[in-house]
């Protein structure tokens, strides 16, 4: 007999998503599927429009991520007014968004480890599931819980304040910014009262990440045996090979840290990136051509970049990533849940780098804008808090854009996530007829580990139910439950 | 008159994705509505999500009105309701949560839970526009005006009201 389990949506990760685990008659698990409903209507609606419009229009995607689509499409729409390629713009108009990206990535960072995951290892993944959540950890460790909420709120008051406001904000146009930092914003951020300023989030960052270091200690077994296995990493990094989340070349390496990507210009991404379709999932599953869709699939996110950078150019967290490399004696880190390690030596990276551009005068500079002959197509790329975000745009004579093509961080990880699901399922499910709490909790915990954001609908009031069901091989549902 | 009571109006939503964006086009109209009687004892605040720094925010508050769209059918215009703390939702989505769950997490997290409450106003189209459907703005009208006067209520000045106030709700 075979049965086939779904786990619909998945929960804590945003948008729909379906674990659909097939078991063989021996009750051990013949294959896996992490189903994603994607949508792609975008590309296709935007055709049309005036190019200038995409920094703004793109924030209509996701309410988790818009800066990161926002500043995505700023950088390609740089390209097409002829200011260059990321690397042409005045030093207020680069900083500027440098500091609003930094508070994106700070603040995005910071709700996955202190309210998504937390909860996990402080109450055990099969912990009681009345507890293992934010409300839990609200309630056994307040401190933490409110560190969180504290850390979140400067984080988006970074962004509030190079955005220009929360919603639809336009602080990024083709060419530059349309504002800088006054003397009161920043001070606002750097001298604010306590908790709220820029030394505290670094004493933070430092203090999360020693609360993850103390864990590990005490479960090396599971953080370093949980969906581990080898892939290629993928990020952008500085010319010279340093972590940098705004601006770079395409790097990739193997298993093994052997480049297989040396370092390219993104504006020729489709020479070096294709996307596989599969019947069965609306996500497309990217990989290098180079290598065929076999071997050339790739992570993308905290881990990959603390694999594809060779130093990261802030003290701390490069102190931070010696450690992190030592650990795997320099080799690349293919164990999942050492994400979680990385993202927090990435927030320490954030506090830093946020820190040391509030010092920085240039941000009071009032030449925001430049521009230049231009072209008619221009690709931004940039490391959104979940890995490689591209932006592709071309336009016609009538400045209306004709194409667009865009891959988004989650969609880079979706081999790799189906992977981590697969190995947890055998881990945790063969020999099991029943699923428990805690075993579906364990798939979960390996999706989690990447972050997913699966596609951002509307979210009105009362429209995303969470079921689960059983279902045989006979395609008859045999259980099913919701809450 | 009596002590005036801080309060807040917090709409949220995508305003890109038509009918899902009538929380943040009633904060537009709250927010007017507040400066033109200069009401200082209230604030509005919007984003795209609740999400749990928010928590924070309505800690400092006496009266918290959260004002979002519905698809619910059985509410036929809106819908205006006292909720209160739950994390009935809490496995659902974090990136996203309820008015219910940021009640609570300012109640376990800062000692505090102010009276609050759920403005649903209900909406009909939700594609990649920035406009509101018909029949939402006509909810959104309605929706406005029962509002205003509970706002002006609680801020205890509606033995005062300005005569362009009262001229609002005739």
């Amino acid at each position: 007999m075979s049965n086939k389990i779904t786990i619909e949506p998945v929960t804590r990760v945003e948008g729909h998503g379906k674990v659909t685990i097939y078991m063989d008659d021996q009750n051990n698990v013949r294959d896996s599927r992490l189903h994603i409903v994607e949508f792609r209507g975008f590309e296709r609606f935007v055709q049309g429009r005036p190019y200038w419009e995409m920094p703004v229009l793109v924030q209509r995607l996701c309410g988790i991520c818009p800066v990161s689509h926002h500043l995505a499409a700023a950088k390609a729409l740089d390209v097409i007014v002829g200011a260059g390629t990321g690397d042409g713009l005045t030093p207020v108009g680069e900083k500027m968004r440098r500091l609003m990206h930094y508070g994106q990535v700070f603040q995005s960072h910071v709700l996955h480890f202190f309210h998504l995951s937390s909860p996990d290892f402080l109450f055990g993944i099969d912990g009681d599931p009345a507890i293992r959540n934010i409300i839990g950890v609200a309630m056994h460790h307040k401190d933490l819980a409110v560190q969180g909420v504290m850390m979140r709120k400067f984080g988006q008051e970074v962004i509030r304040l190079t955005a220009g406001k929360k919603i639809h904000g336009t602080g990024a146009i083709p060419g530059g910014i349309n504002k800088n930092l006054t003397i009161e914003e920043r001070d606002e951020l750097l001298k604010g009262p306590d908790p709220l300023n820029a030394d505290k989030m670094v004493d933070w960052s430092i203090a999360a990440l020693d609360f993850f270091k103390d864990y590990h200690k005490s479960h090396a077994k599971m953080l370093d045996e949980f969906a581990v296995f080898p892939s290629n990493h993928f990020s952008i990094v500085r010319k010279d090979g340093a972590m940098d989340l705004y601006h770079g070349v395409l790097r990739a390496v193997d298993a093994d840290g052997k480049k297989i990507l040396h370092d390219v210009d993104y504006q020729e991404y489709d020479s070096y990136i294709e996307e596989e379709v599969k019947n069965w999932s609306y996500m497309k599953f990217p990989y290098l051509k180079e290598y065929g869709k076999e071997k050339g699939w790739y992570r993308v996110g905290p881990l990959a970049r603390l694999n594809t950078c060779d130093f990261i150019p802030s003290p701390l967290a490069q102190k931070a990533f010696e450690e992190f490399k030592a650990y795997t004696n320099g080799k690349p880190n293919n164990m999942s849940l050492h994400y979680h390690w990385a993202r927090l030596i990435e927030t320490l990276h954030s506090a830093e780098m946020i820190r040391e551009l509030l010092n920085d005068p240039d941000l009071q500079k009032d030449d925001l804008v430049v521009k230049g002959k231009k072209l008619q197509k221009g690709v931004g790329v940039l490391e959104a808090p979940r890995g490689t975000l591209f932006h592709h745009y071309e336009i016609n004579d009538n400045d209306q854009i004709t194409l667009a093509n865009l891959i988004v961080s989650t969609t880079n990880n979706n081999e790799p996530m189906n992977l981590a699901v697969n190995h947890t399922a055998k881990a945790f499910m063969n020999g099991h007829t029943e699923i428990s709490e805690g075993m579906m909790n364990a798939v979960e915990v390996a999706i989690r580990a990447y972050d997913p954001c699966l596609s951002c609908a509307t979210h009105a009031l009362g429209k995303m139910p969470l079921e689960f069901t059983v279902i045989n091989q006979d395609n008859k549902i045999i259980d099913q439950k919701s809450k | 008159m009596g002590t005036k009571r801080r309060i807040l109006v917090y709409g949220y939503g995508n305003p890109g994705r038509q009918d899902d964006g009538l929380g943040i086009e009633m904060i537009k109209m709250v927010q007017e509505w507040i400066d033109r009687h200069e009401l200082t004892c209230m604030t509005s605040e919007n984003n795209y999500q609740l999400n749990v720094e928010d928590s924070e925010i309505i800690s400092n508050m006496e009266i918290v009105v959260f004002v979002d769209a519905t698809q619910e059918e059985s509410i036929l215009e809106y819908k205006f309701a006292k909720i209160d703390p739950s994390d009935e939702k809490i496995e659902f989505s974090m990136h996203a949560v309820s008015p219910e769950f940021v009640l609570n997490l300012s109640k376990k997290l800062f000692d505090k839970m102010p009276e609050t409450y759920i403005l649903a106003i209900k909406g009909y189209e939700w594609d990649f526009k920035e406009e509101l459907s018909d029949n939402a703005r006509l909810n959104l009208e309605q929706a406005y005006q029962f509002l205003t006067r509970k706002l002006a209520n609680w801020s205890d000045i509606s033995d005062n009201l300005p005569i362009s106030m009262i001229n609002e709700w005739n």
